[in-house]
């Protein structure tokens, strides 16, 4: 129990599935070969239902998940970096890119063996770094055939025919590309199975998200990681989509029963990009004072899908299912598909930081907090470019803003002493001191 | 009713004793590597030059970088929500309260209570802080209270790295070898230093009456420099350096 509790707590009764259906992720991606399956490595935002109509045995690992596991195992992430360092790369890249990098290099696969070499690589571009990343493997690979498509057409607000027509060609040179790298025939049925499961488990995760406006709390970012990173693994995937909807079902549970994530919460705030992956304990740091952070616009929007509600609150995206559309051909699949990724929440603001700032003052509102936490993120220039200005939009809209600088990869550019301190002298200009 | 405010910061200890609001005594030690037997000895030296016993204290606070060894206190606050309290006392007009210690800087912005509306500290760099102007007074081989004064003399303004402190001594070295007058490597000490705290500082918004508080601000090189960087007035009180251990001791009023 902790200390003046004033909500029950319980652990999340689908916590161990959460964990193996990850840890099979990561072995069925090593062993696939083994089973005659394919391999294939890209981005948590390339479109992952794609190379599914190659077959059900076709398995993948997402660059940035994958090096947000190496960063946490703290020891073989300083190996990492100092390889990619010796071969001349700068420290100031992307740290996930440059973890990915120092397991190909060092050739080691943090769950352990050697690093399992992709039969393709098939990427997106979203930010600058997510354009060179493969690019640079396959510098050290070149026998590994890659494909990426440009997404770079806009924010969703702007987006019509002509920028659509733009992705699903590429899209559909890509399936052809992918028969012609792996000999396969493409099953176009297939595809629309995956595009269907990736819009119904982004669609449920907004909803869990959103059952985290209740006071309490029934989750808090630090679980919400573990699990929505699931999505990040492989969001056109049956079982993923299938475990959301059992884990909504579980945190409704837990909303009608006032079950809460921090039994002492009454201090709610949210992050934003990437945490320091190295030191989630300043999550648990939090609630000695009764905070949370009860989730962000990066844990909410980097797997969820959204749209405005009737209400005008934000809710989850109406998906093609739900609206009674049925996928009747590839184009049509690619289509919905294209349409669904960019209508992604975090995808808007690689072209403005205000679109991102009314989307963060949205959450503050709409999930009732009292502050914010700002990690100024030298891993991440993507997500994190435009957040100063995020900083002045929130504290006019009279949200209390903490930053600390870090790093979501490079454990050597976090303070963890200054960041507790300024978590302390936060949360005294909120109001809140420790809970003894 | 007697309350204490101790500030072990990284390089001094503070303590300040009051009564009702009136200083009884204040006391400045080296915090060393023992800070917390430093603390203790300069804590009870300041109890017996005033005879008050340590039960008539009614609330011990401590702040600082250290205050976690100050084990007998019976409060700990930070030094951001120190600061503004003890600056508010002093100048009630404050309204930004400007902070430069040994290691750290930091820009508060709070109200007519001193209740903290905002704040800003530098991050991992000494380039603003107090051991960089000694580091660059000993590189001149002048005292440090000298550094700030011989600055004052200098009219030319010399540009220099303000985003690190290694950088920015590597330059000194230059300007010394290029027969650069002493003075005038000062002021672009000080100017530099000026410019990182002002661009900490501008995250939380200047407004009037500004309050420079700090061992620094004893500086007189660098308060040039600043008033030249943010062309206002600022205000600084006669023990800058106390101003968190004030802030601490009328917290334990309350």
């Amino acid at each position: 129990m902790t200390k003046n509790q004033q909500y029950k707590t319980e652990p999340l009764k689908c916590w161990q599935k959460a964990k193996e259906i990850r840890l099979n992720y990561y072995r069925d991606y090593a062993l696939a070969h083994e089973k005659g399956g394919i391999r294939w490595s890209g981005g948590a935002w390339s479109f992952g239902a794609i190379p599914q109509g190659l077959g059900d045995d076709v398995y993948c690992i997402t660059g940035e998940p994958y090096a947000a596991s190496i960063a946490w195992n703290k020891k073989f992430a300083l190996r990492c970096m100092e390889e990619v360092e010796k071969r001349g790369y700068a420290r100031d890249l992307c740290s996930y890119m440059r973890n990915y990098w120092g397991s190909v290099l060092l050739d080691e696969y943090v769950f352990g063996g050697k690093f399992p070499k992709p039969d393709f690589i098939w990427q997106d571009h979203i930010c600058c770094s997510h354009a060179k990343w493969y690019q640079v493997v396959k510098d050290i690979e070149p026998d590994v055939p890659m494909f990426c498509i440009d997404v770079a057409v806009g924010p969703y607000n702007i987006v019509n025919d002509n920028k659509l027509d733009y992705l699903v060609g590429q899209m559909l040179d890509g399936i052809e590309w992918l028969e012609k790298i792996t000999g396969r025939k493409y099953d176009d049925e297939k595809l629309i199975e995956a595009v269907y499961n990736e819009c119904r488990s982004t669609a449920v995760w907004a909803e869990i998200c959103v059952l985290n406006k209740n006071i309490p709390a029934p989750l808090d970012e630090k679980t919400m990681y573990s699990l929505y990173v699931l999505g990040t693994l492989m969001k056109h995937s049956k079982i993923v989509a299938d475990f959301y909807e059992e884990l909504r079902d579980e945190v409704k549970y837990r909303v009608e029963n006032q079950i809460a994530a921090v039994g002492n919460e009454r201090c709610r705030l949210m992050s934003d990009t990437q945490p320091p992956w190295g030191f989630l304990k300043i999550f648990r740091y939090l609630e000695k004072f009764g905070a949370l952070s009860v989730g962000s616009l990066y844990t909410f929007g980097l797997i969820g899908m959204w749209e405005v509600k009737e209400d005008g609150t934000w809710g989850p995206r109406t998906t093609p299912q739900q609206k009674g559309i049925e996928i009747k051909s590839r184009e049509q699949a690619l289509r919905i598909l294209a349409d669904w990724n960019l209508s992604k929440p975090e995808w808007q603001h690689f072209y403005s930081p205000h679109i991102k700032s009314e989307m963060m003052i949205r959450i503050a509102k709409e999930w009732h907090l009292n502050g914010v936490m700002l990690h100024y993120n030298r891993g991440c220039e993507g997500l994190t470019v435009g957040i100063a200005e995020n900083r002045l939009a929130l504290l006019e809209a009279g949200f209390p803003v903490m930053t600390f600088e870090g790093n979501m990869g490079d454990e050597r550019e976090f303070d963890e002493a200054r960041t507790v301190a300024r978590i302390d002298a936060f949360m005294e200009t909120l109001g809140f001191d420790k809970l003894e | 009713m007697v309350t204490a405010g101790i500030d072990l910061g990284a390089k001094t200890i503070k303590v300040i004793i009051l009564d009702n609001g009136n200083i009884l005594i204040r006391k400045i030690g080296l915090a060393g590597f023992e800070s917390k037997k430093a603390a203790e000895d300069l804590f009870n030296k300041a109890l017996s030059d005033t005879g008050i016993k340590k039960e008539e204290i009614s609330e011990i606070v401590a702040t600082g970088a250290g205050k976690e060894e100050v084990e007998f206190a019976t409060k700990k606050v930070t030094e951001v929500t120190a600061g503004a309290k003890g600056a508010v006392f002093l100048f009630p007009s404050a309204k930004t309260v400007i902070d430069v210690g040994a290691e750290e800087g930091r820009s508060i912005r709070c109200d007519e209570t001193g209740k903290v509306i905002d704040f800003a500290v530098n991050e991992k760099c000494a380039a603003g802080a107090g051991a960089f102007t000694e580091a660059m007074a000993r590189a001149l081989e002048v005292k440090l209270e000298e550094f700030g004064r011989i600055s004052l003399k200098s009219t030319k303004t010399i540009p220099m790295n303000a985003q690190c402190a290694v950088f920015a001594e590597s330059e000194v070295v230059s300007l010394l070898h290029a027969k650069t007058p002493k003075e005038d490597i000062a002021r672009a000490v000080h100017d530099a230093i000026a410019s990182r705290i002002t661009s900490m500082a501008r995250k939380v918004g200047f407004e009037k009456d500004i309050v420079l508080i700090g061992g620094v601000a004893r500086n007189a090189g660098f308060i040039d420099s600043l008033k030249r960087e943010i062309d206002m007035d600022i205000l600084i009180p006669e023990e800058p350096e106390f101003v968190c251990a004030l802030g601490a001791a009328l917290i334990g009023k309350k």
